[in-house]
Protein backbone atom coordinates (compact mmCIF):
# COMPACT_ATOMS: atom_id res chain seq x y z
CA UNK A 1 0.00 0.00 0.00
CA UNK A 2 1.10 3.55 -0.71
CA UNK A 3 0.17 6.32 1.70
CA UNK A 4 -0.88 9.50 -0.11
CA UNK A 5 -1.79 12.52 2.02
CA UNK A 6 -2.60 10.13 4.87
CA UNK A 7 -4.77 7.71 2.82
CA UNK A 8 -3.62 4.12 2.12
CA UNK A 9 -4.03 3.36 -1.59
CA UNK A 10 -3.43 0.13 -3.48
CA UNK A 11 -1.32 1.69 -6.23
CA UNK A 12 2.17 0.25 -5.68
CA UNK A 13 3.84 -0.31 -9.06
CA UNK A 14 2.17 2.66 -10.73
CA UNK A 15 4.23 5.70 -11.65
CA UNK A 16 3.54 8.98 -9.95
CA UNK A 17 2.48 10.41 -13.33
CA UNK A 18 -0.02 7.55 -13.78
CA UNK A 19 -1.49 8.18 -10.35
CA UNK A 20 -1.70 11.94 -10.86
CA UNK A 21 -3.46 11.52 -14.21
CA UNK A 22 -6.19 9.54 -12.43
CA UNK A 23 -6.84 12.48 -10.10
CA UNK A 24 -8.01 16.07 -10.52
CA UNK A 25 -4.68 17.59 -9.44
CA UNK A 26 -3.39 20.32 -11.77
CA UNK A 27 0.28 19.40 -12.37
CA UNK A 28 1.19 23.11 -12.61
CA UNK A 29 -0.08 23.79 -9.10
CA UNK A 30 1.47 20.98 -7.10
CA UNK A 31 4.63 19.92 -5.32
CA UNK A 32 5.14 16.26 -4.45
CA UNK A 33 7.24 14.93 -1.60
CA UNK A 34 8.00 11.23 -1.44
CA UNK A 35 9.40 9.89 1.85
CA UNK A 36 10.37 13.44 2.81
CA UNK A 37 12.12 14.33 -0.45
CA UNK A 38 10.86 16.44 -3.32
CA UNK A 39 10.12 14.56 -6.52
CA UNK A 40 11.44 16.71 -9.38
CA UNK A 41 8.72 17.59 -11.89
CA UNK A 42 10.79 16.00 -14.64
CA UNK A 43 10.82 12.66 -12.78
CA UNK A 44 7.07 12.11 -12.29
CA UNK A 45 6.95 9.72 -15.24
CA UNK A 46 9.79 7.53 -14.04
CA UNK A 47 9.01 7.56 -10.31
CA UNK A 48 7.46 4.18 -9.51
CA UNK A 49 5.47 4.16 -6.28
CA UNK A 50 6.48 1.36 -3.93
CA UNK A 51 4.86 -0.37 -0.98
CA UNK A 52 5.16 1.70 2.21
CA UNK A 53 5.98 4.89 0.33
CA UNK A 54 4.66 7.96 2.07
CA UNK A 55 3.67 10.64 -0.45
CA UNK A 56 2.54 14.16 0.31
CA UNK A 57 0.96 16.10 -2.56
CA UNK A 58 0.71 19.82 -1.85
CA UNK A 59 -1.82 21.45 -4.15
CA UNK A 60 -1.63 25.23 -4.05
CA UNK A 61 -4.61 27.57 -4.26
CA UNK A 62 -4.34 31.24 -5.26
CA UNK A 63 -4.13 34.22 -2.94
CA UNK A 64 -1.39 36.20 -1.32
CA UNK B 1 13.50 61.58 16.98
CA UNK B 2 14.93 58.44 15.37
CA UNK B 3 16.86 56.26 17.82
CA UNK B 4 20.53 55.56 17.11
CA UNK B 5 21.53 52.11 15.89
CA UNK B 6 23.06 51.37 19.29
CA UNK B 7 19.81 52.29 21.07
CA UNK B 8 17.76 50.19 18.64
CA UNK B 9 20.03 47.12 19.00
CA UNK B 10 20.06 47.51 22.79
CA UNK B 11 16.26 47.64 22.96
CA UNK B 12 15.91 44.50 20.84
CA UNK B 13 18.63 42.66 22.75
CA UNK B 14 17.06 43.50 26.12
CA UNK B 15 13.77 42.06 24.88
CA UNK B 16 14.95 38.96 23.02
CA UNK B 17 18.21 38.16 24.80
CA UNK B 18 21.62 38.31 23.19
CA UNK B 19 21.69 34.80 21.75
CA UNK B 20 18.30 35.05 20.06
CA UNK B 21 18.86 38.59 18.81
CA UNK B 22 22.19 37.51 17.34
CA UNK B 23 20.40 34.71 15.49
CA UNK B 24 17.84 37.20 14.15
CA UNK B 25 20.30 39.93 13.24
CA UNK B 26 22.70 37.59 11.44
CA UNK B 27 19.94 36.12 9.26
CA UNK B 28 19.03 36.96 5.67
CA UNK B 29 15.42 36.31 4.69
CA UNK B 30 13.96 36.66 1.19
CA UNK B 31 10.33 37.69 0.72
CA UNK B 32 9.07 36.69 -2.72
CA UNK B 33 5.99 38.71 -3.59
CA UNK B 34 5.10 41.90 -1.71
CA UNK B 35 1.31 41.73 -1.63
CA UNK B 36 -0.92 40.98 1.34
CA UNK B 37 1.36 38.20 2.57
CA UNK B 38 4.77 39.62 1.70
CA UNK B 39 4.24 43.19 2.90
CA UNK B 40 3.00 41.93 6.27
CA UNK B 41 5.74 39.30 6.59
CA UNK B 42 8.38 41.94 5.91
CA UNK B 43 7.03 44.29 8.57
CA UNK B 44 7.04 41.60 11.26
CA UNK B 45 10.56 40.51 10.34
CA UNK B 46 11.91 44.07 10.18
CA UNK B 47 10.45 44.84 13.60
CA UNK B 48 12.20 41.76 14.99
CA UNK B 49 15.54 43.02 13.75
CA UNK B 50 16.29 40.45 11.05
CA UNK B 51 19.68 41.41 9.63
CA UNK B 52 18.83 41.60 5.96
CA UNK B 53 15.61 41.35 3.98
CA UNK B 54 15.63 40.63 0.25
CA UNK B 55 12.37 42.03 -1.16
CA UNK B 56 11.23 40.87 -4.61
CA UNK B 57 8.19 41.98 -6.62
CA UNK B 58 7.79 43.27 -10.20
CA UNK B 59 4.50 45.04 -9.55
CA UNK B 60 3.42 48.56 -8.63
CA UNK B 61 1.09 49.65 -5.83
CA UNK B 62 -2.50 49.88 -7.04
CA UNK B 63 -5.62 51.25 -5.38
CA UNK B 64 -7.02 47.70 -5.32
CA UNK B 65 -4.12 46.64 -3.05
CA UNK B 66 -4.84 49.11 -0.26
CA UNK B 67 -7.52 47.05 1.48
CA UNK B 68 -5.00 44.42 2.57
CA UNK B 69 -1.42 45.36 1.73
CA UNK B 70 0.87 47.53 3.83
CA UNK B 71 1.03 50.53 1.50
CA UNK B 72 -0.31 54.05 1.84
CA UNK B 73 -2.81 55.71 -0.48
CA UNK B 74 -0.23 58.21 -1.70
CA UNK B 75 2.09 55.36 -2.75
CA UNK B 76 -0.18 54.28 -5.62
CA UNK B 77 1.86 53.85 -8.76
CA UNK B 78 5.18 53.25 -6.99
CA UNK B 79 7.05 49.98 -7.35
CA UNK B 80 6.10 47.86 -4.35
CA UNK B 81 9.80 47.31 -3.67
CA UNK B 82 10.38 51.07 -3.35
CA UNK B 83 7.19 51.76 -1.39
CA UNK B 84 7.71 48.92 1.07
CA UNK B 85 11.37 49.74 1.55
CA UNK B 86 10.40 53.32 2.39
CA UNK B 87 7.78 52.14 4.90
CA UNK B 88 10.15 49.60 6.45
CA UNK B 89 12.94 52.16 6.79
CA UNK B 90 10.57 54.28 8.87
CA UNK B 91 9.82 51.30 11.12
CA UNK B 92 13.26 49.70 11.35
CA UNK B 93 15.95 51.98 9.89
CA UNK B 94 18.87 49.70 10.69
CA UNK B 95 17.71 46.57 8.91
CA UNK B 96 19.54 46.04 5.62
CA UNK B 97 17.20 45.93 2.63
CA UNK B 98 17.92 44.60 -0.86
CA UNK B 99 15.15 45.16 -3.40
CA UNK B 100 14.54 43.68 -6.82
CA UNK B 101 11.69 45.05 -8.97
CA UNK B 102 11.67 42.00 -11.23
CA UNK B 103 9.50 38.96 -11.82
CA UNK B 104 11.07 35.97 -10.02
CA UNK B 105 11.43 33.04 -12.41
CA UNK B 106 13.33 29.76 -12.64
CA UNK B 107 15.94 31.68 -14.65
CA UNK B 108 16.82 34.31 -12.02
CA UNK B 109 15.78 32.65 -8.74
CA UNK B 110 19.14 31.01 -8.04
CA UNK B 111 20.95 34.33 -8.23
CA UNK B 112 18.35 36.47 -6.42
CA UNK B 113 17.90 33.99 -3.57
CA UNK B 114 21.52 32.90 -3.21
CA UNK B 115 22.20 34.81 0.01
CA UNK B 116 18.94 33.92 1.76
CA UNK B 117 18.92 31.54 4.72
CA UNK B 118 15.13 31.32 4.63
CA UNK B 119 12.80 32.05 1.69
CA UNK B 120 9.19 33.18 2.16
CA UNK B 121 6.92 32.33 -0.76
CA UNK B 122 4.28 35.08 -0.80
CA UNK B 123 3.00 35.01 -4.36
CA UNK B 124 -0.62 35.40 -5.40
CA UNK B 125 -0.93 32.80 -8.16
CA UNK B 126 -0.96 29.08 -7.41
CA UNK B 127 1.27 28.30 -10.41
CA UNK B 128 3.91 30.75 -9.18
CA UNK B 129 3.79 29.27 -5.68
CA UNK B 130 4.30 25.75 -7.06
CA UNK B 131 7.11 26.91 -9.36
CA UNK B 132 9.09 28.48 -6.52
CA UNK B 133 8.56 25.59 -4.10
CA UNK B 134 9.65 23.02 -6.68
CA UNK B 135 12.62 25.13 -7.77
CA UNK B 136 13.93 25.72 -4.25
CA UNK B 137 13.38 22.18 -3.01
CA UNK B 138 14.96 20.70 -6.16
CA UNK B 139 17.96 22.99 -6.52
CA UNK B 140 18.62 25.01 -3.33
CA UNK B 141 18.94 22.24 -0.79
CA UNK B 142 20.42 24.40 1.98
CA UNK B 143 17.44 26.80 2.13
CA UNK B 144 14.35 26.68 4.28
CA UNK B 145 11.18 27.71 2.45
CA UNK B 146 8.03 28.93 4.17
CA UNK B 147 5.04 28.97 1.82
CA UNK B 148 1.34 29.81 2.04
CA UNK B 149 -1.79 28.36 0.48
CA UNK B 150 -5.39 29.10 1.41
CA UNK B 151 -6.12 32.36 3.23
CA UNK B 152 -8.94 33.96 1.22
CA UNK B 153 -12.40 34.88 2.45
CA UNK B 154 -14.09 35.22 5.80
CA UNK B 155 -13.60 31.65 7.01
CA UNK B 156 -12.57 31.20 10.63
CA UNK B 157 -9.13 32.49 11.48
CA UNK B 158 -8.65 29.32 13.53
CA UNK B 159 -8.30 27.23 10.36
CA UNK B 160 -5.06 28.98 9.35
CA UNK B 161 -2.28 26.62 10.43
CA UNK B 162 1.43 25.94 9.93
CA UNK B 163 2.50 22.48 8.81
CA UNK B 164 6.02 21.17 8.34
CA UNK B 165 5.73 19.19 5.11
CA UNK B 166 9.36 18.04 5.08
CA UNK B 167 12.61 19.02 6.79
CA UNK B 168 12.95 22.44 5.15
CA UNK B 169 9.47 23.02 3.73
CA UNK B 170 6.78 24.70 5.84
CA UNK B 171 3.27 25.48 4.61
CA UNK B 172 0.90 27.98 6.22
CA UNK B 173 -2.79 28.56 5.50
CA UNK B 174 -5.98 26.52 5.47
CA UNK B 175 -4.97 24.78 2.24
CA UNK B 176 -8.31 25.28 0.51
CA UNK B 177 -9.63 28.88 0.47
CA UNK B 178 -8.91 29.99 -3.09
CA UNK B 179 -8.84 33.67 -3.96
CA UNK B 180 -11.09 33.05 -6.94
CA UNK B 181 -13.92 31.82 -4.69
CA UNK B 182 -16.16 34.29 -2.90
CA UNK B 183 -14.99 37.73 -1.82
CA UNK B 184 -11.27 37.23 -2.29
CA UNK B 185 -8.75 38.31 0.32
CA UNK B 186 -9.44 40.43 3.39
CA UNK B 187 -6.71 42.17 5.38
CA UNK B 188 -7.28 40.35 8.66
CA UNK B 189 -7.14 36.78 7.34
CA UNK B 190 -4.23 37.36 4.97
CA UNK B 191 -2.40 39.01 7.88
CA UNK B 192 -3.05 35.91 10.00
CA UNK B 193 -1.40 33.77 7.35
CA UNK B 194 1.47 36.25 6.92
CA UNK B 195 1.95 36.21 10.68
CA UNK B 196 2.17 32.40 10.60
CA UNK B 197 4.88 32.68 7.96
CA UNK B 198 6.87 35.37 9.77
CA UNK B 199 6.52 33.49 13.05
CA UNK B 200 7.75 30.29 11.41
CA UNK B 201 10.83 32.17 10.20
CA UNK B 202 11.57 33.32 13.76
CA UNK B 203 11.03 29.82 15.17
CA UNK B 204 13.41 28.31 12.60
CA UNK B 205 16.05 30.91 13.47
CA UNK B 206 15.52 30.17 17.16
CA UNK B 207 15.91 26.43 16.54
CA UNK B 208 12.29 25.58 17.38
CA UNK B 209 11.20 23.15 14.69
CA UNK B 210 7.71 21.74 14.24
CA UNK B 211 7.54 17.96 14.46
Amino acid sequence: MVKINGCELDIAGKTLADYLSSTSYDPKRIAVERNGEIVPKSKYGETVLEDDDCVEIVSFVGGG
Amino acid sequence: MIPTKEEWVKALTERHGEELQNAFSSATVAVCGLGGLGSNIAISLARTGIGKLILIDFDRVDITNLHRQQYKADQSGMYKTDALRSNLEEIAPYVEFETHAVRLTEDNAAELLRDADIICEAFDRAECKAMLINFVLETMLDKYIVSASGMAGLGSGNTIKTRRISEKFYLCGDGISDVSDGIGLVASRVMLCAAHQAHTVLRILAGHFET
